[in-house]
């Protein structure tokens, strides 16, 4: 029956694309497991995470702090222009911080660190691979998982939160120059309004946030880049750019989707 | 007979429907240099990777000192590793980082030696290597040769037992080229340790090797000492080093043993069919692992380059002159008998004496200790007798110095 083997084929399809993707999930699962084992295995590689710190973090201090300041200072016009048509321009101070604190610090600074950071170690590691650099690790008995990704999980995962709070500052900052300097709304009550509407478990929320997208953006990267000689995309350099790619993208989508799962058990 | 240290048990490794290894079976020695030879794109290298792990076999079994590879545990394998060293074809140095960081690599991350000592072994390792005044630089800045012998550095710097070289010289001038051949000979003969070589370098190759391996089509077609592949009567091994060594070679001029080992079968045949006779000289440069010590290791290719300058100078046309051995000059005079050849020889001695060493080695007060032998070739005679063990030469001058 042509129906019949037209379903089946269909099935099979679907049956294969879910086992490609489950086996895909794993072997990433896997990969955190080991990178994340072995940041505690000694010798601990602290030169190694300070120089990762000062890549992933230290280097994306402009771009976040920039992006942080805009968003605020977005924020607090389109807030203060539909605030005011009831009355509650007060409230700008809490809508900017809140907003910042709980969602968009986060997510806008862990998407920032994914374009600037994250394209460059997918890339650096897939280049590492194609020239058998990976290869010439692993020969000299030195695992490649410990040596390259480990310090970049590692610093990612304390760079992200520190990076968050840097966003959220100016983020507020940027509010207060549009709501308060620009169009007039009290410093008082911008700041007051604020103060009495976040929480703690909102900046911690906001900081649990970032860590978890600091080990997806890196694990997505390093996946990305640590196995681009088995990727079907393409070799040498165009699956190295194909992997790049591949590794942002994922990397954002990840972090929107982890970001409303963890927001729906946050709040 | 020497327990094989490694042994390749019926391998068949495939990429997609390309089958590239069919069932190949061949054993390394401890203590000797194996030498892989065959045409490019064979997977040479791929058997290389099976070594160390880097491949996996698709069937058949690898044994490490008459233990199964499957059946070791992951400490066991690492151990193997750490006596392992691989020089990659493409070099894989380390591209962001600098040159002594390359090398001093392996031992930072995988040994408890203190940071002078460390530092001190790498820069024992590149002095010994020329590599001078590069220190900082990283591997993007540096020429191709540089970088071959940067990656040699890297993997002679943990003294480990086993060595691959995946094509050590590719890319490489003849001064260089010969240059890594000595030292790998050189390295090997004081360390002792066991050298996997992949290279298309034929004859230099034969010369450091005690074993050679041929792969063709997915098999092992020979497997030996370089003196027995040279006698092989199969047309592909004979077509493929013959090819191969019909170039001289370009840091001492000389074309190959195999050109000459035809050559003098073919006046062999004419000797044996129309009387015609033939005779042959050989010089034997007795120092010279000597000079390769003492002077670096292109020292011992250019007094063979010397003496071939001498001799093409003196040849006739249907005369040839190829390399024998490491340190030997064969010299092939046709139409000519015992007498004949005895005056060529006193008058290349004499050339030779003349022109010294002077534009060969720096004035130290060095000489080349020469050796020399002719003889004239009977019918009865088996050639590769005469060649190999030396019998029935006559010794003219066996200790003639070149100051």
């Amino acid at each position: 029956m042509r129906i019949n083997t037209d379903v089946f084929t269909y099935i099979s399809m679907t049956g294969r694309f879910v086992i490609s993707l489950i086996r895909e999930a794993g072997a990433v699962f896997v990969f955190f497991y080991k990178a994340f084992v072995h940041i505690f295995s000694f010798p601990l590689q602290i030169s190694k995470i300070v120089n990762q710190i000062y890549f992933i973090g230290v280097k994306s201090v402009v771009i976040v702090g920039l992006t942080g300041t805009f968003t605020g200072m977005v924020l607090g016009l389109q807030g203060y222009y539909s605030l005011v048509k009831f009355g509650a321009e007060g409230t700008l101070g809490a809508v900017v911080a809140l907003s910042i604190i709980r969602e968009l610090g986060p997510v806008l600074a862990a998407i920032m660190v994914v374009g600037r950071a994250g394209s460059a170690i997918a890339a650096e590691i897939g280049i590492m691979r194609i020239s058998e650099q990976i290869d010439a690790l692993e020969t000299m008995d030195i695992d490649p998982i410990r040596f390259l990704v480990s310090p970049k999980l590692a610093a990612a995962m304390l760079s992200m939160p520190l990076l968050t709070a840097l966003f959220d500052v100016m983020g507020i900052l940027g509010g207060y120059l549009t709501g308060s300097v620009l169009l007039g709304v009290s410093s008082g009550i911008f700041f007051s309004r604020m103060e009495s509407n976040v929480m703690l478990c909102d900046v911690t929320g906001g900081f649990y946030k970032a860590f978890v997208f600091g080990i997806i953006l890196t694990v997505i990267s390093c996946y990305k880049g640590f196995y681009v000689h088995k990727s079907s995309d393409g070799f040498g350099a165009k699956g190295v750019s194909t992997a790049t790619t591949s590794a942002v993208v994922l990397s954002s989508v990840f972090i929107l989707v982890v970001d409303y799962v963890l927001t729906s058990f946050l709040i | 007979m020497l327990a094989p240290l490694i042994e390749f048990v019926d391998i068949y490794k495939g990429f997609d429907n390309n089958e590239v290894l069919k069932g190949v079976t061949f054993n390394i020695y401890p203590g000797e240099i194996t030498s892989i030879i065959g045409k490019s794109g064979i997977g040479k290298s791929v058997l290389l990777k099976h070594i160390i792990g880097l491949m996996i076999p698709d069937g058949g079994d690898i044994l490490f000192q008459g233990k199964s590879i499957k059946k070791m545990k992951k400490a066991e394998i690492s151990k193997i590793k750490n006596k392992i060293s691989y020089m990659f074809q493409s070099t894989a140095l380390f591209d962001s980082m600098t040159v002594i960081e390359n090398i001093s690599l392996p031992l930072v991350e995988k040994s408890k030696i203190p940071k002078n000592k460390i530092k001190q072994k790498v820069r024992e390792r590149m002095n010994q290597l020329d590599l001078y005044g590069i220190d900082d630089k990283y591997p993007a800045q540096l020429s191709g040769g540089m970088k071959k012998r940067v990656a040699l550095a890297r993997a002679l710097v943990t003294d480990p037992e086993i060595i691959l070289f995946d094509e050590p010289t590719t890319g490489l001038d003849p001064i260089r080229r010969n240059s890594v051949h000595s030292m790998i000979s050189d390295y090997q003969t004081r360390l002792g340790f066991t050298g996997v070589l992949v290279s298309h370098e034929i004859p230099d190759v034969f010369y450091i090797s005690q074993r050679i391996i041929m792969l063709d089509s997915g098999k092992i077609i020979f497997q030996g000492s370089y003196k027995e592949i040279l006698k092989s009567e199969d047309e592909q091994i004979l077509d493929f080093i013959t090819g191969s060594q019909k170039k001289p070679d370009g840091m001492t001029g000389l074309v190959g043993h195999s050109i000459g080992n035809k050559r003098i079968h073919e006046e062999k045949k004419r000797l044996d069919r129309h009387g015609i006779p033939f005779s042959l000289i050989m010089f034997t440069v007795k120092n010279f692992d000597e000079i390769n010590s003492n002077f670096g290791y292109t020292a011992g290719q250019t007094a063979l380059k010397h003496i071939s300058v001498q001799v093409e100078k003196y040849l006739r046309i249907n005369d040839c002159s190829c390399r024998n051995s490491k340190d030997s000059v064969l010299l092939i005079l046709a139409h000519t008998n015992i007498k004949e050849a005895k005056k060529v020889f006193s008058k290349l001695v004499k050339i030779f004496s003349e022109s010294g060493v002077k534009n060969i080695l720096p004035d130290y007060g060095f000489c080349l200790q020469m050796s020399g032998k002719v003889i004239e070739i009977n019918s009865g005679m088996i050639i590769d007798e005469i060649i190999e063990g030396g019998v029935g030469w006559e010794n003219m001058d066996s200790q003639f110095n070149l100051c």
